[in-house]
């Protein structure tokens, strides 16, 4: 497994924060999705001896919660909220419109390798409903109109990059 | 009928022009001058204050904060842990975002104050994974206020010491429940704990006393030293003292969040005068009001309540004024503060659906009730909405929501259940004729699920 030094000096530093080693397993998990993408099988042996742990007890907190992921993602990742107060305002209209726009399934990466799209559950901003949160970008009030802007603006990125 | 004013409290400088979220803005405007006042104060005279201001928690039980307090055990010889509860996951509940990106020394410093009152030896911000930008917001706060001696080694020059680390979630609505969170910060399943003998108060973190609360509560502590608890007994009505933040979200022409002496407002201003009414066209239905877990209320139902002298009391649900107490004699809670409204648009079937799927999806899978319990009463909303409806759903699904609440280890049993209890029980009739308004066309028009 390539970890960044950064990423190394940052595990090590979080180790810290805690008493009991153990509690770095989020947190580790968190840095090297981060730094990787996605969490592989050796990411979770890594974890494990790096906190005196075994692999189950890793591998059971990888499994249990719904952020980290087993696979590589598209280049972007586009989670619209599905919870009540956004889909009151239109929140599965909007997230249609981003499998439309990149031609692709709840899930899935989409053929151009730009984005996967996800439903999620509450994301905590009902005020400005229908919200879409792309990789740590908040976006709000997501109608139709507006995916549709965002859409255009990760095509015309990808195809800037060629 | 007009809504009284606003009284910003915890949001005072929320949206407020110029106000940033760094430190030097924070101590411009009176930052930190109350811990630096409480650490002269013994911590037992802060716990007493803090009691006596009858502080209810604001994460969604409205336990009294002073009584929590109360409950650690500070004779085990153990460390004492405080852990903020940053996971605002309940579905309508958006407050606690606002104040860690907008005024997250206001936390801080709450925090630090009740770390003090507590003899508390390590505090944590336990942060919901979907929050990365809040994350990074309090790591450069916490930073700031290190290095000016507010938060770590001898703080303030004082013999205390306590240091703050956040805690990133991953996305687990679970996480909320308090020992779930404290599994969760120790690097597991966030299964929560059994009761006794797992109190957080005296077995929680490691095994130590630890005290849980949430971003809004810790916040209020700051301003109950700031005023004294007499003057903040002012606020508000008896045992629902302090403002309360309402986030309004769904069917209404001004969603968002507004702060309100706790009772002073009732459940008709806040969505008329407050919130602009109704969408143009349309008439309000429904309202859940305290985070998705409330049972709802349907518009045009009375409820009884009685007076303290004996004499009853009528009220529509514009009438209710909102507090802790009024809404639970209503049959339903404050909660978080998360008040959803549904307009005559939605069908209550299919607002259902949306909400038991969020419930299946979150469930640990502990509890054998819970976790069987609300993927049948997703299973049975969802084949209703695709197509397959029977007149008896609704009782059937009552049925199976009735066998999970008070069967499971916490409090998501009841959460799940009360959305299907208070449905059906409310709109029947919707559950009954679902098949054929579903083929009158008359429902599914909102796709919400």
């Amino acid at each position: 497994m390539n970890l960044q030094p950064e990423t190394l000096a940052r595990i090590d530093e979080v180790i810290t924060h805690y008493p009991e080693k153990r509690s770095g397993t989020l947190p580790l998990l968190h840095l090297i999705q981060e730094d990787i993408g996605h969490i592989p099988e050796e990411a979770i042996e890594w974890i494990a001896e790096k906190l005196e742990l075994e692999p189950i007890n890793v591998y059971e907190v990888v499994t249990f919660y719904p952020m980290f992921r087993r696979k590589p993602i598209g280049r972007r990742h586009i989670k619209v909220c599905r919870t009540l107060s956004c889909a009151l305002v239109g929140a599965y209209k909007t997230c249609s419109k981003f499998q439309q726009e990149f031609d692709t399934k709840l899930g899935k990466v989409s053929p151009d390798g730009e984005v996967t799209v996800e439903f999620v559950e509450c994301l905590a901003s009902c005020g400005t409903a229908p919200v879409v949160l792309i990789d740590e970008e908040l976006h709000e009030n997501v109608d139709e109109a507006k995916a549709k802007e965002i859409s255009d603006h990760i095509k015309a990125e990808a195809a800037q990059r060629g | 009928m007009s809504a009284p004013a606003e009284r910003r409290m915890i949001f005072k400088h929320i949206d407020e022009e110029g106000y940033s979220n760094d430190i030097d803005c924070y101590l411009k405007n009176g930052g930190y001058e109350i811990l630096k006042k409480a650490v002269t104060q013994k911590p037992e005279d802060i716990r007493d204050e803090v009691k006596k201001s009858g502080l209810r928690g604001r994460g969604g039980a409205g336990f009294s904060c002073g009584l929590k307090w109360s409950f650690v055990d500070r004779k085990s010889g153990k460390p004492i842990y405080l852990v903020v509860n940053a996971d605002e996951s309940e579905p309508g509940t958006f407050k606690d975002r606002y104040i860690i990106h907008q005024d997250p020394h206001q936390l801080i410093e709450g925090t630090m104050i009740s770390c003090f009152a507590n003899d508390v030896k390590q505090a944590y911000i336990y942060i919901r994974g979907e929050f990365p930008e809040g994350a990074r917001i309090l790591e450069q706060a916490i930073q700031e206020a290190r290095d000016k001696g507010f938060v770590g080694k001898n703080i303030l020059g004082t013999d205390y010491s306590c240091d703050m680390f956040i805690h990133r979630g991953a996305g687990a609505y679970i996480c909320g429940e308090e020992t779930g969170l404290i599994e969760s910060l120790e690097g597991k399943r966030a299964n929560p704990r059994i009761k006794p003998p797992y109190f957080p108060a005296v077995l929680g973190l490691y095994q130590c006393p630890t005290i849980v609360n949430n971003v809004e509560t810790l916040c209020h502590v700051k301003h109950i030293l700031e005023m004294g608890a007499d003057e903040y007994l002012k606020i508000g009505t008896p045992n629902n003292t302090g403002t309360r933040i309402f986030c309004v979200s769904g069917h209404v022409k001004k969603p968002g969040y507004y702060e309100y002496a706790c009772g002073e407002i009732t459940m008709g201003q806040l969505l008329y005068d407050v919130c602009g009414g109704p969408l143009d066209g349309r008439e309000f239905k429904a309202v859940i009001p305290g985070g998705s877990s409330a049972k709802v209320l349907r518009f045009g139902e009375k409820f009884t309540l009685k007076n303290k002298d004996g004499s009853t009391r009528e009220l529509g649900v514009e009438d209710i004024p909102l507090d802790f107490d009024t809404l639970a004699a209503c049959g339903t809670m404050g909660g978080s503060g998360g008040v959803i409204v549904m307009d005559d648009s939605v069908n209550m079937v299919e607002a259902l659906a949306n909400i038991n799927a969020f419930y299946a999806h979150e469930s640990c899978g502990q509890c054998t009730p819970c976790r069987e319990g609300s993927l049948w009463m997703k299973k049975i909303t969802s084949r209703m909405v695709h197509g397959e409806a029977r007149e008896e759903d609704g009782e059937l699904m009552k049925s199976v929501a009735d066998q999970i609440a008070g069967r499971t280890i916490c409090a998501f049993g009841e959460a799940c259940s009360w959305p299907t209890q208070s449905f059906v029980l409310k709109f029947g009739d919707e559950f009954k004729s679902y098949q054929d308004d579903k083929q009158k066309a008359s429902a599914g028009k909102l796709e919400l699920v």
